[in-house]
């Protein structure tokens, strides 16, 4: 029992988390001692530090500090031997583990967990929303219900499951046997189920959950019950993980690509989390600041929103959506990414335009920077700024067009192979233009007067986060669903699961347009009755939808169980994750790969992406006029002039 | 390999041209059902009317677009799915073409910055300074509205409903005095956030008599759904009656935008509290005696009819006990114990139970 209370683990972990409850307790009343503060014993000044401090010990206790505190306290560290890699069993999912294949599979689990959670949360509210009045919850529980199922929808389930499918397909991708920095990945993803449980468990808070919506819009947040503090310390988690990883992708992208792997060759996935890693790491740390504002305003009387004493309230918003319009971009990129593998693989040709795909990628993240306060054209800022932001926002739509148009041109001619993987790709093509549209309409300031903070933003966020970020999710994980779990899929399960979840996430999104537009304003428990016959229609299309998602948890679970056996290469795909047997082998590839080709040479004869050969050796597969192809991959030529000529 | 080539893509562009056309076809129907649909509320101002016709335009640009996208998808579903034989077979390898990327990349930027530029015409109009324009001062509060209109010698007159007359130009001076709110009228298309410590500006022009929805748009605690009131838009002649027949009494909130909760006089009388105390009980509850007609919580004449004061104490210091029928838990502020002085809630309680006997 000794022995196993030592042991890095869940269970040194739990009782470090209450010693951390302790310590928390012990310094709280030790200041409030020493300051004569009244009265001594302040369950939510406890509770409060315990949020913050309770984490750590818990972090220590998993074991994620332990090589840095070997380090630091003198004692040899030990090296990593790489025996910590893989998993035999689901109890090594539970512990602190190395390996970024383990590591992408703990995330995207917990990912659907928290999605499950917060879907059931959205369930709660369309059931209040089904008539006018007041059904089962009150005024705070229903603002609470909202609060948490976007904080979740967006901190844990689709920031992190993109970070997770990543974590595990990017360093196979690029040829690199991990990560760059296993330490750190390992911290970033435990971080995370911490934010999740604390926004969770926000509803047993006293005065109940945080309840002033995921924006958490000032001076209101600073005044309301202590649940508002779950919600503002589990950002401060959730979101240095998510720069951690970042940080991470980006080193491991720039330093270890394989032998032969130009930026040039790089599957777009791996541009686009790239690009995506560069927004992370320049933004999420203003909306850690917004929060640690709030949090300083609340609980030790700062006045950064209070104006009686020269307070900003405005200076809370532009902070804030400096981080949370790129936030959508954070949320969209790594989506785009999958898409590229999913459609030139399914439609047997080259993207097309792959150079310009790549620089669209760049373009939204320069341009992501200008547009934050197309969320503030009512909220009284200055309103000059409104007009160069509407303009920057319209623009932005370009690079995204050509993305879109370059899809188009890839399935155009193609073989459309019209699987699972696939399906979900096309939807997300159909919603997510339905979601740009709506987008550019918000970006013209006079009809934006009227439809901000209605039930048209609602819609749009949806087609754009749900058609949009969460199709592509779906596509992502029916193909790599192979590689990660060296299972098939029910292909049956997998379209009835589509065509399901199409069908009521329109039922459900699209009649939010004209309700909005009619002006029904968001966030109310309670509407007059001229909205009820919408209300109960989307209510009842949306419990369709969640229940669509069960198809999906039951195949997966089912598969993943007694599945039959995945090929290595069931897509017949060139990149390299491909190439390897399913699931990886521990240190991904046995022999260097070496990358001789662009990643989506499909119909292009004789072509490879990579071999896996040492480097220098003559390429045994070039059978073509190989030193004219060898002269244009070297150059990066993306227009092969081959056939066009 | 020439000629073959020659053939694929003259077949192409037949193939383009097919799309195109369906294309068209499907759009227009597009455009016709969009304009079809009853998108707004009634168009009861000046601004509405161009609003509307600009979301028109809209619409005309985006159907084309939409469709557009659908129409390739669903061709190339119908016409390059794989065939029986065909597992095997690739595409053929088109990485890219210079002069099509730059049309789409060019086409879509000048439709973007034609409407905005558009966009940017209108909003000059209906934000541009009119003649003859009325002030009238728009105060939020959790949870409720108060309008103050310009009275004579400078006082204000104080109105929980918004009277405006009919085709004149309102400039509407918003503030709060507690957190962020938006004021908004759907019928005049026009809204604008209440931010504490700032006097906020939103014009409208009402074009047509009726009562309206006034909205609260900007989530601002447990009542927002219910910060609802009316807005009465009367010809000029019944605006300047209603104005006279208000009680010219000088309003003790007119600075209180900054006041906050406190500095209550001490001393006052249960009526005065009434109207008084932060966040005020008249500006939710209807109440004969002081003069409120506000919806937002019960009507206290009915709901306290020969109640015991025990009652009404516990309605006052724990709302949540009692809820009338229609009304929600969590929406009274539960801290009236605490901003509240025992001889106030005593006094409050005598009053409240004195007048609704």
């Amino acid at each position: 029992m000794a022995a196993k209370l030592r042991a890095p683990g869940l269970l040194r972990a739990g009782v470090l988390t209450l010693v951390g409850i302790a310590f928390a307790a012990i310094l709280d009343l030790t200041v409030r001692a020493a300051t004569n503060a009244e009265p001594l014993v302040n369950g939510e000044a406890i509770t409060l530090v315990a949020l913050l401090a309770a984490p750590f010990f818990f972090l220590g206790g998993l074991g994620a500090f332990d090589e840095w505190l070997y380090w630091a306290s003198g004692k040899p560290s030990r090296p990593e031997d790489h025996s910590g890699h893989g998993a035999t069993s689901w109890k090594d999912y539970f512990r602190v583990n190395t390996d970024h294949k383990v590591i992408g599979v703990q995330y995207v689990v917990t990912s659907f967990f928290f999605m499950l959670v917060g879907g059931l949360l959205a369930m709660l509210v369309r059931a209040e929303l089904a008539a006018p009045g007041a059904q089962f919850v009150d005024p705070n529980t229903y603002n609470g219900l909202f609060s948490v199922h976007a904080s979740l929808m967006i901190f844990l389930f689709i920031i992190p499951v993109f970070a997770g499918m990543a974590n595990y397909v990017l360093p196979l991708m690029i040829g690199a046997p991990d990560m760059a920095f296993p330490r750190l990945n390992a911290l970033s993803f435990w971080m995370l189920p911490i934010a999740g449980v604390m926004m969770t468990l926000s509803f047993f808070a006293p005065g109940g959950s945080f309840a002033t919506g995921w924006t958490a819009y000032a001076p209101l947040s600073t005044e309301v019950p202590m649940g508002q503090m779950f919600f503002t310390i589990g950002v401060q988690f959730a979101g240095a993980s998510s720069i951690a990883t970042a940080l991470n992708f980006l080193v491991t992208i720039i330093t270890m690509r394989a032998p032969g792997m130009s930026f040039w060759r790089m599957p777009l996935l791996v541009w686009a989390n790239f690009a995506t890693s560069l927004l992370v790491v320049i933004a999420t740390p203003f909306v850690a600041a917004s929060q640690l504002f709030v949090l300083l305003d609340y609980a030790l009387g700062f006045n950064f929103f209070n104006v009686e004493r020269g307070g900003d309230v405005l200076m809370y918003q532009h902070v804030f959506w400096f981080y949370s319009h790129p936030a959508v971009y954070i949320m969209m990129l790594p989506g785009f990414g999958i898409i590229s593998e999913v459609l030139a693989v399914k439609s047997r040709k080259p993207i097309f335009g792959y150079r310009m795909m790549a620089f669209s990628l760049l373009a939204i993240v320069l341009l992501g920077f200008t547009v934050w306060a197309h969320h503030m054209f009512v909220s009284g800022m200055q309103p000059w700024i409104r007009v160069p932001m509407m303009i920057t926002t319209a623009i932005i739509a370009v690079p995204t067009g050509i993305k879109i148009f370059s899809w188009l041109a890839t399935i155009w001619r193609g073989v459309l192979h019209l699987d699972t993987p696939m399906l979900w790709s096309l939807g997300f093509i159909t919603m997510f233009v339905l979601g740009g549209i709506s987008g550019v309409m918000l970006a013209i300031i006079p009809i934006d007067i009227h439809v901000s903070d209605t039930y048209f933003v609602v819609a749009h966020i949806h087609y754009v986060l749900y058609g949009g970020s969460v199709f592509t999710i779906f596509a992502g994980i029916y193909y790599w669903f192979p590689k990660m779990t060296g299972r098939m899929f029910d292909e049956r399960l997998g379209k009835v699961h589509f065509w399901m979840t199409f069908v009521s996430f329109n039922l459900t999104f699209a009649p939010m347009h004209l309700i909005g537009v009619q002006g029904m304003p968001r966030r109310v428990a309670d509407y007059t009755e001229q909205f009820a016959g919408w209300n109960m229609f989307i209510s009842l299309a949306s419990f369709l939808l969640g229940l669509s998602t069960l198809v999906f948890v039951y195949n997966v679970v089912a598969s993943w169980r007694g599945g039959t056996r995945a090929e290595a290469n069931p897509w017949r795909a060139m990149t390299l994750e491909w190439q390897v047997s399913s699931p990886p082998p521990i240190f991904n590839f046995d022999a260097v790969p070496t990358v001789v080709g662009g990643p989506y040479e499909y119909g292009v004869p004789g072509a490879v992406h990579g071999v896996f050969r040492p480097a220098g050796q003559p390429d045994p597969h070039a059978k073509e006029p190989a030193g004219a192809s060898a002269r244009a991959d070297a150059a990066g030529a993306t227009h092969h002039g081959g056939t066009e000529t | 390999m020439g000629s073959e080539q020659v053939k694929t893509s003259r077949e192409s562009r037949i193939e383009l041209f097919k799309m195109l056309g369906i294309g068209a076809v499907a759009s227009v129907i597009g455009i016709i059902a969009g304009l079809a649909i009853d998108w707004f509320p009634i168009q009861a101002s000046e601004e509405a009317k161009q609003i509307d016709s600009l979301w028109d335009l809209l619409l005309g640009v985006s159907v084309p677009v939409f469709v557009l996208v659908q129409a390739i998808v669903l061709y190339c579903v119908w016409k390059f799915r794989v065939r029986p034989g065909e597992e095997d077979k690739d595409g053929p390898p088109i990485h890219g073409d210079t002069k099509i990327e730059m049309i789409w990349t060019a086409i879509p930027a000048i439709i973007l910055l034609v409407l905005c530029v558009y966009a940017y015409l209108v909003l000059e109009d209906i934000e541009g300074a009119k003649a003859d324009t009325m002030d009238v001062r728009v105060v939020g509060e959790q949870f409720t509205w108060t309008f103050y209109y310009p009275g004579e010698d400078g006082k204000e007159i104080a109105s929980k409903e918004l009277y405006l007359p009919v085709n004149r130009s309102i400039s509407f001076d918003v503030q709060t005095k507690d957190v962020l709110h938006d004021f908004w009228v759907p019928a005049f298309r026009m809204k604008i956030d209440a931010v504490p410590g700032t006097t906020q500006h939103v014009r409208a022009t009402p074009t047509r008599e009726g009562t309206y929805p006034v909205v609260c748009a900007e989530l601002c605690g447990l009542g927002h759904a219910v910060m609802r009131q009316n807005a009465r838009v009367v010809s000029g002649a019944a605006f300047e009656t209603w104005l006279k027949e208000q009680p010219g009494k000088t309003n003790p909130g007119a600075t209180a935008g900054n006041q906050g909760s406190a500095g209550q006089p001490a001393g006052l009388s249960g009526k005065e509290l009434f109207t008084s105390v932060q966040p005020t009980c008249s500006s939710c509850h209807t109440l004969a005696d002081a003069g409120s007609n506000s919806s937002t919580g019960p009507n206290l004449d009915d709901a306290l009819e020969g109640k015991s004061e025990e009652y009404i104490r516990q309605g006052i210091l724990e709302p949540d006990q009692q809820i009338a029928a229609g009304f929600s838990a969590g929406i009274m502020p539960p801290n009236y114990d605490e901003t509240l002085k025992p001889e106030e809630v005593d006094a409050l309680v005598k009053y409240l139970a004195k007048v609704t006997k």
